[in-house]
């Protein structure tokens, strides 16, 4: 166990090992950061062969048992199928990013990104509880905001990172409901036990939350319609960042949910039907887009839209056969897609553009890159004999067999397919034939390693598609039982002349016929510049800005920086909350009584306090007003005195007078006793202050009208000498019963004194004076 | 008295806010010391009015016995005045510091930090 969860850990790690490295130490080691992956692929690839054999491997430590939340993996085939996925892909990805980013300044922080998301990726494969799942799932979302935001200097990188975030970010909070939710459900996080709870999935009053939730998580990070559009923004990134994070990995991790989910889902008709619908939609708007896009990084990110649409739409027709090719289908694309995505990325290295219109003949200089561009081109298109010829067959096979309507389905697989040829080809292709523009000008060749990468998944493509039993004896022998409960159907290149190779060859044909007959153009690229107004881009950003605008005014409404508005608005509130108390229960004793009951004495008081509060309000000399508080503080002074509280009055009385003097001292020199704002603002002032105060005072009539709860009076008046051998009480609460906050008092006392001390001690600087 | 206190204390409230409600400085501080007072006899009216017996054991006593004035309300009081006057001395200061340097005691135009350099 702890072997695994450090190799788990390892990439974090490593990528803190990175940052102690410092940028200058790394700089002339690039080739280290390789060591990471091409480590944890072997690793990985030791799994395999127990794994082929059927063994599952389970990694339990507890981490928050009372919360279920435990460091709980699960290395499957299907957890391996991606695990290799990763690492391998990100050996490619490791070794080319040191050529293709050399010398730039902040590689060292590009290499830390890239591991951290690394390895959150290997923990969301592997991870059988379903919390930590999500917290790798944010992880990854978190570094692709910081890889697609890498150029932090330019405001588009920066806008689309904060697209992405947003967009997986919601998908992924949807993710912890779903987890939550389930678990609350089924009494177990832990995913394998959770099918042990079928009916959960299939019928319960809650399903239909399930289903909104995990749909919402997968569609967004997946890139579905119509929560597509970050991830054409998100080739803002370096191209590596592309190749890794959004097109071979990190987009998976939706398809990886819902492919963990099919077997708890397996008897819910709603879950695979809403797939078919939202992946149909998916491939055929995206495979459509890619006819409008000039940039070829444009082209990849629709294509690679529409290949998630794929992946989505055979999980959604559920049968072993598509199960199938789905899984197939993920191994094909991430092979030839991340091959184009470096092959647009040494394009652009060496020739400094990624405008289709404006490349061709590059053969002569790249000519191994060509190579990897073809194979990987016609991968992608599924001629044979590539892995993705196979790959197409299993497609064309399961919407043949596909339940509902077999012809309606492949009609619209040949339609994709049909456009991802023609993806496919105007990017691995149309580059390198024709003529070389001359605006080109003199072409370097590139590094060995900027050819080299591509071209070992090029070659893969072909080697799977030579020996397809490697495929299917690594992954879908095992994971399609696993998640379906039915054998995978038998991996072949040549399964004699039917419809499927009919099919194929149209595909094939049609795609090149379009390839030859629609030239890209930035005309037709912006004819689609108008639908973008109801484009599901432009309604989020424009919900986006109105949620900002909103916050704005609500900032400026509430906090717009004067104190006097904040304090109006907390008063204002409790001016009606006591105002709505008194005139919803009018409850006011004024009797003849209390006053006949007044001595002499009672009324000086009352007349002293009352003129010197007027006169302290209205006075327009700053001394007299000192005055006035100073008064109002010695009556206060005689109140304490009349009803038994001597401590009080004498603490008042020192207190009162070092306050005026204080007053006087310090403040002889301020500027004139200013009338500073209007008649409209005192009158409104005083009839809030005037109204809180007359509520206030009816409040607390009414409230002497209850009897007060005396139990703590009566334990001090009981014990004060008993347990504490003094005779004056409020002394005894103050230094003995709750000596504790008398001594933090004094300590506040002190902090005071010293910044009284310290302010009137800074002398001012020169610039101040 | 203690119908009359109530309302006085309304005054007290009333008076305090009115003054922290200016745009001066050592208004708002006068303000702060009135609030504080009102709050204060709030404070001391929720322990009930009682005229001449403050809570001292008497010197033959083990006990508070009889009708005496409740010693909670003054314990919170004693604190409350003294930590106030911790309050206004900081406040005093630095209403000075601050016309030192801003030449005012305007709040208005002390919300923004950029203008000090």
């Amino acid at each position: 166990m702890t072997v695994f969860l450090f190799v788990i850990l390892a990439s974090f790690l490593f990528s803190l090992l990175l940052f102690g490295m410092g940028q200058k130490v790394f700089k002339r080691m690039t080739w280290f950061a390789s060591l990471l992956p091409i480590s944890l692929f072997l690793y990985f690839s030791s799994f395999a062969k127990p794994i082929m054999n059927g063994e599952v491997f389970n990694f339990f430590t507890a981490w928050v048992p009372s919360m279920s939340i435990n460091l709980d993996f699960r290395l499957d085939n299907l957890a391996l199928l991606f695990t290799l996925l990763i690492t391998g892909v990100g050996s490619i990805v490791f070794l080319y990013t040191t050529q293709y980013m050399k010398g730039h300044p902040k590689l060292m922080r590009f290499y830390v990104f890239l591991s951290i998301f690394m390895g959150a990726m290997l923990g969301l494969v592997t991870s059988n509880n379903i919390i930590t799942l999500f917290i790798f799932w944010e992880l990854t979302s978190i570094s692709s905001f910081f890889l697609i935001g890498f150029n932090n200097t330019e405001s588009s990188s920066r806008k689309s990172a904060i697209i992405a975030l947003s967009i997986t970010g919601l998908g992924g909070l949807a993710l912890l409901a779903f987890g939550v939710l389930a678990g609350q459900l089924t009494g177990t996080y832990s995913i394998a036990e959770m099918l042990q709870s079928p009916e959960i999935f299939a019928n319960h009053e809650y399903t239909v939350y399930l289903l909104i939730f995990i749909f919402l998580a997968a569609f967004t990070k997946s890139a579905q319609f119509p929560f597509h559009f970050w991830l054409p923004g998100a080739m803002k990134a370096p191209t590596p960042v592309s190749t890794y994070l959004h097109s071979a990995t990190m987009v998976k991790a939706g398809i990886y949910l819902l492919l963990r989910f099919t077997p708890h889902f397996q008897n819910n008709s709603y879950f695979f039907t809403t797939l078919l619908i939202v992946g149909a939609i998916t491939m055929l708007y995206a495979a459509f887009q890619t006819l409008f896009k000039t940039d070829l990084k444009g082209i990849l990110a629709y294509s690679t839209i529409g290949a998630l649409g794929i992946m989505v739409f055979l999980i959604g027709i559920g049968t072993s056969a598509s199960i199938t090719a789905a899984i197939v289908f993920i191994v094909v694309h991430a092979l030839y897609k991340a091959s184009l995505f470096l092959v647009t990325g040494t394009i652009d290295h060496q020739a400094g553009t990624r405008d289709i219109t404006k490349l061709g003949g590059l053969r002569k200089v790249l000519m191994p890159l060509s190579i990897a561009g073809l194979i990987a081109a016609f991968s992608s298109g599924g001629f044979p004999p590539t892995v993705g010829f196979i790959g197409k067959d299993l497609i064309y096979e399961a919407t043949l067999n596909g339940g509902l309507n077999p012809t309606v389905l492949t009609t619209m697989a040949v339609l994709t397919n049909i456009l991802m040829v023609f993806a496919g080809l105007l990017v691995g292709v149309k580059p390198f034939t024709g003529k070389q523009p001359v605006e080109l000008g003199r072409i370097k060749k590139p590094h060995f390693l900027l050819w080299f990468m591509p071209m070992i998944l090029a070659a893969l493509s072909l080697l799977f598609g030579l020996f397809p039993a490697m495929v299917e004896s690594l992954f879908t022998h095992n994971i399609t039982p696993l998640l379906t409960g039915e054998a995978s159907p038998h991996l072949a290149i040549w399964h004699g002349f039917n419809l499927i190779i009919l099919l194929s060859a149209i595909t094939i044909a049609g795609g090149i016929a379009l390839y030859f007959l629609w030239k890209p153009s930035h005309k037709k690229e912006s004819s689609m510049i108008k639908f973008n107004v109801w484009s599901p881009k432009s309604l989020a950003l424009k919900f986006a800005d109105l949620f900002q605008r909103l916050s704005y005014f609500l900032t400026r409404t509430f906090q717009n920086g004067y104190l006097r508005r904040y304090v109006l608005i907390i008063l204002v509130l409790l001016t009606l909350v006591f105002g709505v108390h008194v005139f919803v229960n009018p409850r006011i004793f004024l009797s003849v009584k209390e006053i006949k009951e007044l001595n002499w004495n009672e009324i000086v008081i009352l007349a002293m306090m009352l003129v010197s509060v007027i006169f302290t309000v209205f006075t327009k000399s700053r001394l007299s007003a000192i005055a006035g508080m100073g008064v109002l503080g010695y009556t206060m002074c005689l109140i304490f005195v009349f009803y038994g509280a001597p401590d009080l009055a004498m603490t008042q009385f020192s207190i009162d007078t070092l306050t005026v003097i204080l007053f006087v001292l310090v403040l002889y020199r301020l500027p004139k006793y200013l009338k500073l704002s209007n008649r409209t603002n005192r009158v409104r002032d005083g009839i809030i202050a005037t109204s809180f105060g007359t509520f206030l005072a009816f409040t607390i009539i009414e409230i002497m009208n209850e009897t007060p709860i005396k139990s703590t009076t009566e334990y001090y008046a009981e014990n004060a000498y008993i347990l504490a051998k003094g005779k004056n009480v409020v002394n005894v609460i103050l230094v003995d019963f709750r000596g504790f906050d008398t001594m933090i008092e004094i300590s506040v006392l002190a902090i005071s004194a010293i910044g009284v001390f310290a302010l009137l001690k800074l002398h001012l600087k020169k610039h101040e004076k | 008295m203690e119908i009359l206190l109530a309302i006085m204390t309304g005054i007290l409230y009333a008076a305090g806010i009115y003054l922290i409600l200016r745009r001066s400085l050592v208004k708002l501080i006068i303000g702060i010391v009135i609030l504080g007072n009102g709050v204060n006899l709030l404070i001391f009216l929720m322990g009930g009015l009682v005229k001449g017996r403050p809570p001292l054991i008497p010197e033959d006593g083990n006990a508070l016995e009889g009708i005496y004035a409740d010693p909670v309300p003054q314990a919170l009081i004693l604190t409350a005045i003294v930590i106030s006057f911790g309050l206004q001395s900081f406040a005093i200061v630095l209403i000075k510091r601050a016309y030192k340097v801003l030449k005012t005691d305007d709040i208005d135009t002390m919300n923004k930090t950029d203008d000090i350099t």
